[in-house]
């Protein structure tokens, strides 16, 4: 993380690239350090199993009916089943594997979108960052999910065009911290000196800078499968989802629209909720301690009852 | 920069920012191929006269540039267009949904606002206690949860108790005006509480981690080293710098509070803006989508507008 060991150092001339801080590279460092981060991790990972194993441990298939309509829990049903006499617990399972995949793919066409105009923005400088900054800017101010509706309703409902529409809405955040983060470590003397030795441009943001915003990066990215979930459950609960697909968003649409709630049938409702709430509190968990493990600023507490440290003063904080 | 200069250059953004969201509009439901509009004139045997009525209603048979420029004299005119739905000229529609949406979503947000800000700062203040570890997770339990599950389990739990569909009672016969106003208060309470529920896990976050900030600054140890309590450095100097980047995000949020009204207003029925979204998406009335999302994007560019100039008066090391 030599983000803030640079900020010291810069100008003197005796920094190279960031040294390897112990054994086993920042995230390793990350999950020794924070209790919360092994737990987000934990539940990410125990979720993604779950999605890949899908068509191997769902109990029933999801296409037949094998219960009662809206039968309540039983060992047959460990949690019930919906209006059409399928089994519940199938059907989140199934529809976890989906909702993941949306949420990836669009987080990952997002943070190509992102990620390529924050580095052109920030590398290149000058009027082109002038021009897409401002684009991104209004894109920023622009309302998310009346956006995402409109675009949703005027191309039509599917599962491809779920995952562009939630990656077009996410890019900007992205975009904004990478362009910062580039054109901070783009000024550091090591990406000069490469530079005058003769790197290209390509070489230099693959090899130097993005290696250095990478920590960040990732808890962007983690944080923002979190929102592209949220995002795919609100446009299927509002119709514009891929009719046909099972996910976590179209499980709670239907429960809504099929008057389980008047039917009693919590069942129906509750544990798909309770799936993307998780889902997204690993990704907060896991993100959030990235973040603050990259600002030292929150180490120091000068109120604090438990920690009252002063602020460092030297780089003796870092080595620690 | 002075005072004039910077509220100038936000007023140009704002308007700009509005210009966008029109033009989006337009590309949207008139220039990509295969758009809404041009496919309202391909009805399947047509009579060759009624398609060429239909295309001169909606100046389909002009060029593109010049339908664009119609459409921004139309809309300079404050004509929007007419609602498939009900033949009711879409602003008309929208203006009663606007004046339902924003009392509710107002008391929402400062509920929200009010229980973040102290939450948030109590974590702050004691951090790393029992109380910061219960009140983050609370928080972030409440930013996961999807807002239209959230209104769907309060809606098992609670709708014996309080009114939970629409906003006024149709039994109650020429209420006096006070018995009206308790009437919608009731009405409010569910939907309301809901959109406080949602934002203000968010709000806590936020003010919490910018209180951790300023709490490390040199300032709060010289307030403390000058005798003042801990109450008064907390409330004097270090909320006080908090509020700064607390304000950015309120207003940045603006998004989620609009996404959160379209879908409780859904699931509440409540007769604003959002369930004119919802209704509009599902008998795919696309003058009226177009409509609410000029009306929502206008809206938040203008409280952003506003949490602009308040930044302003808050910060004068903008100035500089």
């Amino acid at each position: 993380m030599g983000v803030r060991a640079d900020s010291v150092a810069d100008g003197t001339g005796l920094e190279g690239p960031p040294p390897r801080r112990q054994r086993g590279g920042w995230f390793v460092q990350v999950l020794r350090e924070s209790t919360q981060a092994k737990v987000g991790l934990g539940v990410l990972l125990f979720f993604i199993a779950v999605a890949l194993l899908a068509p191997w441990i769902a109990p029933y298939s999801v296409h037949e009916q094998t219960g009662a309509v809206y039968c309540p829990p039983s060992p047959r049903h460990p949690l019930g089943c919906d209006d059409g006499g399928i089994d519940m617990l199938s059907l989140l399972i199934v529809g976890g594997r989906t909702s993941l995949i949306v949420g990836f793919a669009a987080t990952f066409v997002a943070m190509i979108i992102g990620g390529g105009i924050g580095i052109t923005a920030g590398y290149r400088g000058g009027w082109l960052d002038g021009v897409l900054m401002r684009i991104t800017d209004y894109f920023l101010v622009i309302p998310d999910l009346p956006l995402a509706i409109i675009i949703a309703a005027v191309w039509g409902a599917s599962l491809t065009h779920l995952i562009f529409v939630i990656a077009l809405l996410l890019w900007t955040t992205t975009a904004r911290i990478v362009r910062s983060q580039v054109k901070s470590v783009r000024e550091r003397v090591y990406v000069k000196r490469t530079r005058s030795l003769g790197a290209g441009s390509s070489r230099i943001v693959f090899r130097h800078v993005l290696p250095q915003i990478a920590p960040l990066l990732i808890a962007n990215t983690v944080l923002t499968v979190a929102i592209a979930i949220f995002d795919e459950t609100a446009l299927s609960f509002l119709g514009l989802g891929d009719p046909s697909a099972v996910t976590w968003g179209s499980i709670i649409e239907f429960a809504f629209l099929r008057s389980a709630i008047s039917a009693g049938a919590w069942w129906a409702i509750i544990p798909a909720g309770l799936c993307v709430a998780f889902v997204i509190m690993g990704c907060y968990w896991l993100g959030q301690s990235i973040e603050d493990a990259l600002n030292p600023r929150l180490k120091v507490a000068h109120l604090s009852p438990r920690s009252f440290r002063l602020r460092p003063i030297s780089r003796r904080e870092d080595a620690e | 920069m002075r005072r004039a200069d910077y509220v100038i250059k936000r007023t140009f953004f704002a308007f700009v920012t509005i210009f966008v969201a029109i033009t989006l509009n337009f590309f949207l439901f008139r220039v990509i191929p295969g758009d809404a509009v041009s496919n309202l004139a391909r009805v399947p045997h047509a009579t060759p006269a009624l398609r060429q009525a239909l295309e001169e209603e909606f100046g389909l048979d002009k060029p593109k540039w010049e339908q664009y420029l119609i459409y921004l004299k139309q809309l300079a005119h404050g004509n929007m267009g007419v609602s498939f739905a009900n033949q009711e000229p879409v602003w008309s529609n929208l203006k009663t949904a606007l004046a339902n949406t924003l009392p509710m979503v107002t008391l929402g947000t400062v509920i929200a606002i009010v229980i973040g800000l102290i939450t948030g700062v109590l974590s702050a203040w004691r951090r790393k206690t029992k109380l910061d570890h219960i009140s983050t997770n609370v928080a972030i339990a409440f930013y996961a949860f999807p807002t239209q599950w959230l209104a769907l389990v309060l809606l098992i739990y609670l709708s014996g108790f309080l009114p939970s569909h629409g906003m006024t009672n149709d039994f109650l016969l020429n209420p006096t005006p006070w018995e009206h106003f308790k009437d919608v208060g009731l009405h409010m309470i569910l939907p309301a509480m809901t959109l406080a529920l949602t934002l203000y896990g968010q709000y806590t976050l936020v003010v919490r981690s910018s209180m951790l900030e300023t709490l490390g600054e040199d300032y709060v140890l010289t307030a403390r080293a000058k005798g003042f309590t801990q109450r008064k450095v907390v409330t004097r100097h270090a909320l006080r710098n908090a509020m700064l980047p607390t304000t950015t995000l309120i207003a940045l949020s603006l998004g989620y509070i609009v996404a959160g009204a379209i879908l409780i207003e859904t699931v509440f029925s409540w007769p604003g803006i959002g369930s004119a979204v919802y209704q509009a998406v599902t008998q795919r009335d696309y003058p009226m989508l177009q409509g609410a999302f000029l009306v929502l994007t206008v809206s938040v560019v203008a409280a952003n507008f506003v949490a602009d100039l308040l930044y302003f008066k808050l910060d004068p090391r903008i100035t500089e």
